[in-house]
């Protein structure tokens, strides 16, 4: 097996100063190899979504090691190669596309930075990949719904053909059936371009539907890892897991 | 594209150049705009006021600076539309050139002022930290003078006259628009499309740029237009006591002062000038309203 793409060692994550400090990871172990979808479980403030914006940059406290494809990470700068390796989907596509830019101006400006060049092409490409075709390309944000502006968002991401995609929470933000297509979508892009994903949810449906292995988050830690075939046998370590699965199964017999 | 006119072409939800989405969002912005009568009559009451500025050797009817001592302090009548003042000069040839003085005043401030602000107040809610205090609190003492004051100081150091005028009012106009700036950039700073710009490799200028200075540039724009009517009204002052516009430059501000002498028994020489203040402030503001409406971010459309 080659060397994992993703490599977290004993990751702490706080927030703000003692007394009034917040610990939002404490410890966490994690391993992705290349090519493997992984998902994050967890209830709010578990610190899932915390992990992927420490691998980000954009939490400015946080100890431990994380490497990514080798390349080990120190506070919240980033080299370039890791902005070409690593990208990232946020939760909400009301929030995560600038109200000011067209579609265009979001991809070419991504594409500029990534030191693409024959951008037209790609943006029509990117365009195509994602769904939406290219008659989407001079829209603004508010002329898009809720699933066409998380499909920009996810063009965006692939536009510097990352190695490595964290999805945060991509679809919590919209309709049942829209987060059905997103999902759709992201499980067939894994495929076509070999990617690695991090996925944070809090659904298990969408974790289980889009990711091989998975790892339960409570409290700032992780209480248990195991692979979808578990979490469809209902096969979990702790407690905590299988409330979790029982919690979702209950939830999901109800509404059908 | 031959069977669509050019209306629908602006308004298509699926434009197919970079300059039809521009042109169709800027027709959107002017429907908006359109359908508020005021800020349409503003609109219309500064077109004609910069026209008057353009036109004014052939408007006025008199020069401005010509004096005729026989015809001094007369009523408006058919000769003298708006009377005359003291020194026999027709108030309305006056009034028209100083429309020129106004809108340079105008002009030049509201160019000065919010740009200073702008880059001061991004910069210090962008970068955060000491950057941020010492910046703050540089505005903080400068808003801890009334503005008209620390105007005065600085006439009182440069010189009177119109050019210095116009500095002292940009530069002690600031200090709000750089709040202004700083307060839109911290509801900014921290939003996912920054975050995913950061991700992609954006660095810091091309962040503040590209990204902050969009979204705090339409308040900045309807905070000027709103403050037009407060920088016309300090011009005046200026010119009122005696440090900006100096004799005979036609100033609506010390057309006022000249005419404070008479005003009980030729009152028509300080109303005149005063009017036109007046107007024009009003449309300023009815302008800035509208806009507002246009260009508020939160307000939906665009």
């Amino acid at each position: 097996m080659s060397a994992p793409i993703l490599e977290i060692r004993d990751l702490r994550v706080w927030f703000g100063n003692p007394p009034d400090r917040v610990d939002a990871v404490k410890g966490v172990d994690l391993t992705v190899a290349r090519g493997e979808s992984f998902g994050l479980v967890g209830e709010s403030g578990s610190g899932k979504s915390t992990i992927l914006r420490a691998l980000a940059g954009l939490a400015p406290t946080w100890s431990g090691t994380i490497t990514v494809d080798g390349e080990s990470l120190r506070g919240t700068r980033r080299s370039p190669a890791f902005h070409r390796r690593v990208q990232m989907v946020f939760q909400d596509p009301y929030a995560s596309l600038h109200p000011r830019h067209t579609v265009d101006r979001v991809l070419s400006e991504t594409l500029r930075l990534q030191g693409m060049d024959d951008i037209d092409r790609r943006i029509g490409k990117l365009l195509d990949d994602v769904g939406l075709g290219r008659g989407f390309r001079f829209r603004y944000p508010h002329q898009l719904s809720g699933g066409q502006r998380q499909r920009v968002a996810v063009a965006r991401a692939l536009a510097g053909e990352p190695a490595l995609l964290l999805l945060d929470e991509p679809t919590s933000a919209l309709d049942v059936s829209v987060q059905a297509e997103i999902l759709n979508l992201l499980a067939d892009l894994r495929v076509e371009r070999g990617l690695t994903y991090v996925m944070v949810s809090h659904d298990l449906a969408v974790i289980g539907h889009l990711c091989q292995r998975l790892a339960v988050m409570q409290g700032g830690l992780i209480v248990d890892q195991l692979t979808a075939d578990d979490l469809r046998a209902g096969r979990a370590d702790s407690a905590y897991t299988r409330e979790l699965i029982a919690a979702s199964r209950s939830y999901a017999g109800r509404e059908a | 594209m031959t069977d669509l006119s050019t209306r629908d072409w602006l308004l298509s939800a699926a434009p197919t150049t970079r300059r039809q989405a521009r042109l169709g969002a800027l027709y959107q912005g002017w429907l908006t705009f359109r359908s508020n009568r005021l800020a349409m009559l503003g609109l219309i009451i500064l077109v004609l006021l910069a026209l008057m500025a353009i036109l004014a050797p052939d408007l006025a009817p008199y020069s401005p600076t010509a004096q005729n001592l026989a015809d001094r302090l007369q009523p408006p009548s058919a000769r003298h539309w708006l009377g005359t003042d003291a020194l026999g000069r027709d108030i309305l040839s006056r009034i028209i050139w100083g429309s020129r003085v106004t809108l340079f005043i105008v002009g030049t401030v509201a160019l000065i002022s919010p740009i200073i602000g702008l880059l001061i107040g991004t910069i210090a809610g962008f970068a955060g930290g000491w950057v941020d205090q010492v910046l703050m609190r540089i505005t903080d003492i400068f808003l801890a003078f009334p503005k008209l004051i620390l105007a005065l100081a600085l006439v009182a150091a440069l010189g009177p006259g119109i050019v210095n005028a116009v500095l002292a009012l940009a530069i002690t106009g600031w200090p709000p628009y750089a709040r202004l700036a700083r307060a839109e950039t911290l509801a900014v700073r921290n939003a996912d499309y920054i975050a995913a710009a950061r991700l992609q490799g954006a660095g810091s200028f091309r962040l503040l740029v590209g990204h902050v200075w969009p979204m705090c540039i339409s308040s900045m724009i309807v905070r000027v237009a709103l403050d037009m009517a407060g920088i016309i009204l300090s011009a005046a002052g200026l010119g009122f006591l005696g440090l900006g516009a100096q004799p005979p430059l036609a100033e609506w501000g010390a057309m006022i002062s000249d005419g404070r002498t008479y005003i009980l028994d030729h009152w028509w020489v300080a109303a005149m000038p005063g009017l036109a203040i007046f107007i024009v402030s009003l449309a300023f503001n009815f302008l800035g309203d509208g806009l507002r409406d246009v260009l508020d971010p939160k307000g939906g459309a665009e």
